[in-house]
């Protein structure tokens, strides 16, 4: 115990670094994916067969595979097998990688979820719309999109959740998140190596960040109560 | 008394089933036609012509004397053109199709604010023409019976309550005919009373309206005319007491006899 309170002052500051790592990709993860996956939702749904087909596919193949085997291929593929290293050297090269990974893989789930709730508002709000002489347009942004949101803020918060987690798989190819600063001290580093504790502490990190949210997603479901 | 409505040889199909064949009538200012038929027998899908939610295949829909559609001429049919089509009809859904995350008032007000909004005085005078609209909207509420509920959301609302802030909602655009589809279908049985009534107070005001209705006592209470329909047919249509008393053809009959003994 004594020890752990002597090396506190040292780990701190290297899994807060970590930490800010982890945050990033949580947030890039989210700019890029919420808003690709309602593009790769249209896709889905387009009535252009071949384009709806073709999305479908991806989304099959992305939902059906581990993330971390994505990371990994789309981390070393371009440098191994197309002798084409993309991504650049070194932690800059590392996040972009994972980056686009973590997007592309949570835009597929995000879709589908897009998908789940644009289709369940019924046609009978539709219809109402167009009887009472409102545009398309209108009907969209002044009646359903409030419907789909709601529908959506549930199973979307969930998988927000599981991204918090998720994260640390980018420690396959080495990200410097967390839980890489965590281990760092098991191998050695500033005069720390052997200490298995900081590994553990970065739980702490996970709950207290995947608490907060849980709380302010939980505000905002509660903001969407008021109709059914 | 002048024709409000007229339809000539409307047809329709849905892939290979015809639904609606050569469907003709005429519908005076303020009177009320009440359609009664049996389940599939095209009821709704006319409604829905008439509203510009289903595009028949063939046949005229003339309002006051003006073609809004003719299938034979393609300037009728002009995408742009009917949205504002759609506003001289009105349609109250057999399940209100109310919008759940707005208040009673606020569903009766939407549409007709977003109508004043594209108004080019509505810049000028916001305000004035906002509290017309609430002042009116609140009005059709009252009249409707729902003083007290103007500010819940649907689901605090009965169905008998919500189907009367649809009704209120569609009279609020002022169309020149009002359609019913089953209003009081998908209510419980002593929810029907209050629905039928405010139909029925409309109805004395001279509202034009076409009811589509299984109240088969409702339907000839409330009509200056009744259309029997069988299998996209209109089989017989009348004055309401020839009709349900002495109807000429034998599918009427054997229909009526059904909801006599039902
Ligand atoms: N969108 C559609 N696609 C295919 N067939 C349809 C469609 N809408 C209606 N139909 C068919 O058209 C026929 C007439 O339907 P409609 O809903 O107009 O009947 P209805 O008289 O209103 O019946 P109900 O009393 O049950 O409401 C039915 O056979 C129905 O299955
Ligand atoms: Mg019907």
């Amino acid at each position: 115990m004594e020890l752990i309170l002597e090396q506190m002052p040292i780990v701190l500051p290297a899994l807060n670094a970590g930490f800010i790592q982890t945050l990033k990709l949580f947030l890039v993860t989210l700019v890029g994916a919420l808003p690709l996956g309602l593009v790769i939702a249209f896709g889905a749904m387009s009535r252009f067969k071949p384009l709806s087909l073709l999305t479908k596919l991806v989304i099959w193949i992305v939902r059906g595979t581990p993330l971390m085997i994505q990371l990994l291929i789309i981390y070393y593929f371009p440098g191994l097998v197309l002798d084409n290293p993309i991504w650049g050297s070194g932690e800059k090269g590392r996040f972009l990688a994972a980056s686009v990974a973590f997007v592309f893989n949570y835009a597929c789930y995000f879709a589908e979820i897009y998908r789940g709730g644009i289709q369940s508002v019924p046609i009978g709000q539709e219809e109402a719309g167009l009887v009472l002489g409102m545009t398309k347009t209108q009907i969209f942004f002044r009646v359903k999109l409030l419907q789909m949101i709601k529908r959506i803020v549930p199973p979307v918060s969930n998988e927000i959740i599981t991204l918090v987690k998720d994260t640390s798989l980018s420690r396959i190819i080495a990200l410097q998140e967390v839980i890489w600063a965590g281990q760092a001290f098991m191998k050695g580093t500033q005069g720390i190596s052997g200490a298995i504790w900081p590994l553990f502490f970065t739980a702490v990190y996970y709950l207290i960040f995947s608490g907060v949210l849980t709380v302010l997603l939980g505000k905002l479901e509660q903001k969407l109560e008021y109709f059914r | 008394m002048s024709v409000l409505l007229e339809v000539e040889h409307i047809e329709k199909s849905f892939e290979e089933t015809k639904v609606l064949k050569d469907v003709s009538f005429s519908l005076n200012e303020g009177e009320v036609v009440s359609i009664i038929g049996s389940s599939g027998s095209g009821k709704t899908t006319l409604l829905r012509c008439l509203n510009f939610l289903e595009t028949p295949d063939e046949g005229v829909i003339k309002v006051a004397n003006e073609v809004l559609l003719d299938m034979k001429n393609p300037a009728t049919l002009k995408e742009s053109e009917i949205r504002k089509k759609r506003l001289r009809f009105g349609l109250v859904f057999q399940s209100f199709n109310l919008f759940p995350q707005y208040t009673a008032l606020e569903n009766v007000m939407l549409a007709k604010e977003l109508l004043a909004k594209e108004q080019p005085e509505y810049k000028l005078r916001k305000k004035e023409i906002q509290e017309e609209i609430k002042a009116l909207s609140v009005k059709l509420l009252q009249q409707m019976g729902l003083s007290e509920r103007m500010n819940n959301y649907p689901h605090q609302l009965s169905g008998g309550q919500c189907q009367r802030v649809a009704i209120a909602r569609a009279l609020a655009l002022r169309p020149d005919i009002l359609c019913f589809d089953e209003p009081t279908s998908a209510l419980d049985p002593e929810l029907t009373g209050e629905v039928l009534r405010v139909i029925k107070e409309l109805a004395d005001q001279n509202t034009t309206m076409i009811i589509v209705t299984h109240e088969m006592a409702f339907a000839r209470d409330v009509a200056n005319k009744v259309i029997f329909m069988d299998d996209g047919v209109i089989v017989e249509q009348g004055d309401p007491k020839e009709v349900f008393e002495n109807p000429k053809e034998e599918r009427t009959k054997q229909f009526l006899a059904r909801y006599k003994q039902g």
